[in-house]
């Protein structure tokens, strides 16, 4: 399908996002020699050896103590250490929330909680490993910063960027092997939203892995003469209210699309932004309210509703609410 | 159930492993490893230790229960509920694939009988187990509760907190076993996160610690397990530490953290059952 469309943006190589990270991480420790690393028996799945090697006494096995994980990374920025702690996403939030709630983000501490394998696209391990809750638990902490890259380089760009930035982060990445599509050498502006494609009759607010569904959608509406922006939100916490809004004023409706439970979601943050300033039809692309399952991701995007042909169909009922 | 004697065991537990591969193969995911090696275990339990009904109460009155706290070994314990009578071995062919009941890690969202709460993130297991435990108390049911943990699984916190709770309340009708294989994700426990002295750490506690040092042996896994038995009701808690090798029974698996979560190749695959004796029938 990808081949017959005229998309905006292409790809000639896929990658996880997790390897952007990985090698973010790399960059990163090279630049700023307080950049540590820490990880909880993931160091593989986390994309975390190159650092370790590079770094060896800048990087801390913890085993599998998650709890312990986060409290080790607040106690490290307190003379200056910048953390970046690595697990998977639903260990990394659930799992040790109150650690971060008090000892990260009301204690306003510099650590980098980086999270991967979240969402559907995770796949087979099934729902006790696909958190969907992730950044709704995260974007309710005061201080804290919630970012969900979209590919390979907008994840290692995100995740230098966030080296520099002083103050708490949730970064969340993922699993499969998905397109490269935003370019190389992109500078990563955390909180700023980035217009992909510009459009007039609906805006797709896209972040994550769901931001390829986004431009796939864009030219499938196309051919049917409708045209589309997408807005890829990277920053789902602080959020970009000003570009949300500049760009309804002109699209009048639009979608929200994220690999994540509808409730707590990026479509709720906009919900919120929408009403208190230009209500406007807002149509959602999400998890509506249960767990994940075993499947291959393909099928579970398809299962729940995540691909580029709901995000058609959500365009479409947004315009006819307007 | 009836109890199986030692031969048959031996035979099932064959099938079991053919079963694990050959679940783990078709999907290429899913963990093998610990699943091979904590066969002789599950099949003692399921076909000569336990008293339990097949066709599964989810109350479990008057049954002996089992939790598995480390999920992700769920192939082994699909397996051998399948073997046991409690889904058709078919269903087996559904493994992580959409749709089915048999879930990357065991869930009871889906209804697979058998299942009693849902496994996957490490660490859990224990209080579970001892909440079950204790609530058999209360309703005068004298039979037992069975949990088994990872090694690795040891690191997390809450493993202690329920440790020191189970014997400060004196929970006596709990079995807990330790999956020793000394491995993990990242390699060996003790490169990783050093365990030190399970044992003694267990004592401290306020457990009664047993060790099962050939946890492979069907005849001392079955030794082991009488043995834990006969301690139940004695006030304490028990705690079998379980030396089991990670991917026993396929002579390229065993002994390393690297078959933890990875599938055979159709070749390796081929290999692997070539070990293995069919004697059940394959599903
Ligand atoms: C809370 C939590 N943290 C991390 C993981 C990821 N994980 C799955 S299995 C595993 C290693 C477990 O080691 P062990 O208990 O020794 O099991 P084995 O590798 O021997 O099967 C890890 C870290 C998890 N499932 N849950
Ligand atoms: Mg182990």
């Amino acid at each position: 399908m990808d081949k017959t469309l005229d998309l905006k943006f292409t790809y000639t190589e896929k990658k996880d996002t997790r390897s952007g990270f990985g090698d973010g991480l790399l960059e990163a420790g090279r630049k700023n020699p307080n950049v540590v690393g820490l990880c909880a028996d993931l160091i593989g799945s986390l994309k975390m050896g190159a650092f370790q090697k590079e770094f060896p006494e800048r990087f801390f096995q913890v085993g599998i103590a998650e709890a312990n994980m986060i409290g080790l990374a607040a106690g490290m920025t307190i003379n200056g250490k910048i953390p970046f702690t690595g697990t998977f996403a639903n260990f990394s939030t659930g799992r040790v929330y109150d650690q971060i709630r008090q000892s990260v983000a009301y204690s306003d501490k510099n650590v980098k909680i980086c999270a991967s394998h979240a969402g559907l696209t995770l796949g087979e391990d099934g729902a006790t490993h696909q958190i969907l809750e992730d950044v709704g638990m995260m974007k309710m902490l005061p201080h804290m910063t919630v970012i969900n890259p979209c590919d390979y380089n907008q994840t290692k760009a995100a995740t230098m960027a966030i080296a520099e930035y002083e103050g708490p982060v949730y970064l969340r990445f993922g699993r499969p092997s998905w397109p490269i599509f935003t370019p190389a050498d992109q500078k990563f502006e955390i909180g700023k939203a980035w217009k992909m494609i510009e459009g007039k009759d609906v805006t797709i607010f896209a972040t994550g892995h769901l931001v390829w569904e986004a431009v796939v959608a864009e030219a499938m509406l196309r051919e049917e003469g409708i045209s589309a922006e997408v807005i890829n939100i990277h920053t789902i916490k602080p959020l970009d209210e000003e570009a949300i809004l500049e760009s309804v004023k002109k699209t009048g409706c639009a979608v929200s699309a994220e690999e994540h439970q509808l409730n707590g979601g990026l479509g709720d943050s906009i919900a919120q932004t929408l009403i208190r300033n230009n209500p406007a039809p807002l149509e959602y692309v999400g998890v509506n309210d249960s767990f994940g399952e075993s499947g291959t991701p393909t099928e579970l995007m398809e299962k729940y509703g995540l691909n580029a042909e709901n995000i058609v169909k959500a365009a479409k009922a947004a315009i006819a609410r307007k | 159930m009836e109890k199986q004697p030692l031969e048959q065991l031996t035979k099932i537990s064959s099938q079991v492993r053919r079963d694990i591969l050959r679940m783990v193969h078709a999907v290429q995911s899913g963990h093998p490893g610990a699943s091979l090696g904590c066969t002789e275990f599950f099949v003692a339990l399921y076909f000569n230790q336990m008293k339990h009904d097949n066709k599964f109460n989810m109350d479990g009155a008057n049954e002996d229960l089992f939790f598995l706290s480390n999920g992700h070994i769920s192939p082994v314990w699909y397996a051998v509920l399948a073997r046991s009578g409690y889904f058709s071995p078919e269903e087996m062919t559904t493994f992580r694939k959409l749709d089915s009941r048999l879930q990357g890690h065991p869930a009871t969202e889906e209804g697979l009988p058998g299942i009693r709460i849902a496994s996957g993130s490490l660490g859990q297991g224990l209080s579970v187990a001892t909440g079950a435990a204790q609530a058999k108390k209360i309703d005068g049911d004298d039979r037992t509760v069975y949990v088994l943990m990872g090694d690795g699984e040891q690191q997390e916190g809450q493993v202690w907190e329920a440790a020191m709770y189970a014997a400060h309340h004196k929970v006596d009708n709990l079995i807990a076993t330790i999956d020793f294989n000394r491995q993990q994700i990242d390699g060996p426990t003790k490169e990783v996160m050093d365990l030190k002295d399970l044992k003694a750490k267990w004592e401290a506690f306020g457990w009664e610690v047993i060790e099962t040092k050939q946890g492979n042996d069907m005849a001392a896994v079955l030794e082991g397990l009488e043995k834990a038995k006969a301690l139940t009701g004695k006030g304490k808690p028990v705690l079998n530490l379980l030396h089991t090798e990670m991917g026993f029974g396929v002579d390229f698996m065993v002994g390393t953290h690297k078959w933890h979560g990875i599938a055979p190749s159709d070749e390796q695959l081929a290999n692997a059952l070539g070990q293995l004796e069919e004697t059940l029938g394959d599903y």
